[in-house]
């Protein structure tokens, strides 16, 4: 509790905000810190975030520093930060987006409209005033405009309990500044996808923030929006795992026939993290060379565990030898070896790379 | 002494599954978390700090299993 000037005791009204750990959140949560509002963040994993897989499975990615992104931005600015889990939920977003995909499997309206109603209900269980978010008016083509701006708010069940700090001066008044909660005046008027306003701020309050290249969401990723369509497409419905998403982050994914694929560790730190699946799928390796771990997605018997072999050895490093022994191990460890020439380079389809 | 398996999960998961087993526990009650994600050396020590439980210990195994041990807040 704090005093205003005529010793009226005011409560200091809090503020849940949504923290990616890139740079307007963390401005958006900044700005709210220095007009004395009491603030803790909320980061929502979908399976599809940029932030960590790619980083933490390479090995290459490892020599660089490894950190959380949203964590980073909270210890920046002091306060706590609710990481959570929304795997499960997030699947109807994906899958039956009300308001359609973008540019490839990108649901941006719903997936901006379902993460500010979890802040909400996160905020009406915690007893917290209002939501603020990064949001700039016009900086992203399909959730950051004018007209779902309010989509968003209405969807969300949040309404005028949403507060968008950067572009506050160009929006209606909401509820914290009408209320005196905030004061609109030190607000900004941002719009665009101009961000040296932005980055100036930044600079000048000493902040660090995350630039990840090509976006945060795996989503709106050409390669991985092709990858999830393959999988929906051989399953033969639109569904996924946990496990489906991951494995979609990692690794090279040849599809030589249309009843199974082979996802190829391209290196050391991706062949480590295939390892935590080679008990739910056959798997293969060189047996006599250093060389990738290939899991075996689908159904492959007799010849097609040869080709997959073949097209394994190709990428070890025997693949420019007649003959390589390849051990193949299906799931309860049942192991076999294959002697088989590695596919050459020149004659493997372009069309089966996903 | 309670133990969290972490290994094979990547960022941000670690700290998401570090901090519902924490919830589970009670205050000055300690956990060792068995990581595999490097990443995690640097995510759980921060949500710790931000959370004000304690890091007891951190290291890398020879076998590049990241371990942590945690004390829970009193």
């Amino acid at each position: 509790m704090v005093m205003d000037s005529g010793t009226r005791p005011q409560v200091q009204r809090k503020a849940v905000v949504l923290l990616s750990g890139g740079l307007d959140s963390l401005l958006a949560a900044r700005m709210m810190l220095d007009q004395g509002i009491h603030v803790e963040g909320l980061n929502f994993f979908t399976g599809f975030c940029v932030e960590g897989h790619t980083h933490a499975v390479r090995k290459d990615r490892q020599r660089r520093a490894v950190r959380n992104s949203a964590l980073h931005a909270a210890e920046q600015l002091g306060i706590r930060l609710h990481i959570i889990d929304v795997i499960d939920a997030y699947k109807d977003v994906v899958l039956n987006p009300r308001h359609g995909y973008g540019a490839h499997l990108n649901p941006c309206i719903d997936c901006k409209a379902f993460m500010v109603g979890k802040a909400r209900e996160w905020m009406e269980a915690h007893g917290f005033d209002f939501i603020v978010t990064g949001e700039v008016l016009g900086q992203r083509p399909k959730s950051q405009r004018r007209d779902t701006f309010p989509i968003i708010a209405r969807e969300s069940g949040a309404f005028d309990r949403l507060l968008r700090p950067l572009s506050a001066r160009l929006l209606a008044p909401t509820l914290p500044e009408r209320e005196g909660w905030v004061d609109r005046e030190r607000l900004l008027n941002l719009s665009g996808r101009n961000r040296k306003p932005q980055i100036g701020m930044a600079q000048a309050g000493g902040l660090a923030y995350a630039q990840p290249a090509g976006g945060c969401c795996f989503l709106t990723d050409p390669n991985y929006a092709r990858k999830l369509r393959d999988l929906w497409s051989t399953r033969g419905e639109r569904r996924y795992d946990f496990d489906d998403i991951m494995l979609l982050k990692i690794g090279r994914h040849i599809r030589p026939r249309p009843h199974f694929k082979l996802i190829i560790g391209r290196e050391e730190g991706e062949n480590h993290f295939l390892e935590g699946y080679r008990h739910r799928f056959v798997h293969l390796f060189a047996a006599d060379a250093n060389g990738p771990l290939a899991l075996v997605q689908g159904e492959a018997h007799g010849e097609d565990l040869t080709l997959a072999a073949a097209l394994t050895a190709r990428f070890c490093q025997q693949r420019n030898a007649g003959s390589v022994r390849m051990t193949i191990v299906r799931p309860g460890g049942f192991a076999e070896q294959r002697i088989v020439t590695p596919w050459p380079v020149d004659q493997l389809p372009r069309e089966w790379y996903l | 002494m309670p133990h969290l398996d972490a290994r094979h999960l990547l960022c941000p998961m670690p700290v998401i599954r570090v901090s519902e087993r924490v919830r589970a526990l009670a205050p000055g009650e300690v956990l060792t978390v068995a990581c595999t994600d490097r990443g995690a050396l640097y995510d759980i020590p921060v949500w710790c700090r931000l959370e004000g439980h304690e890091v007891l210990e951190s290291r890398v195994e020879p076998t590049g299993e990241v371990s942590i041990v945690i004390r829970v807040r009193p």
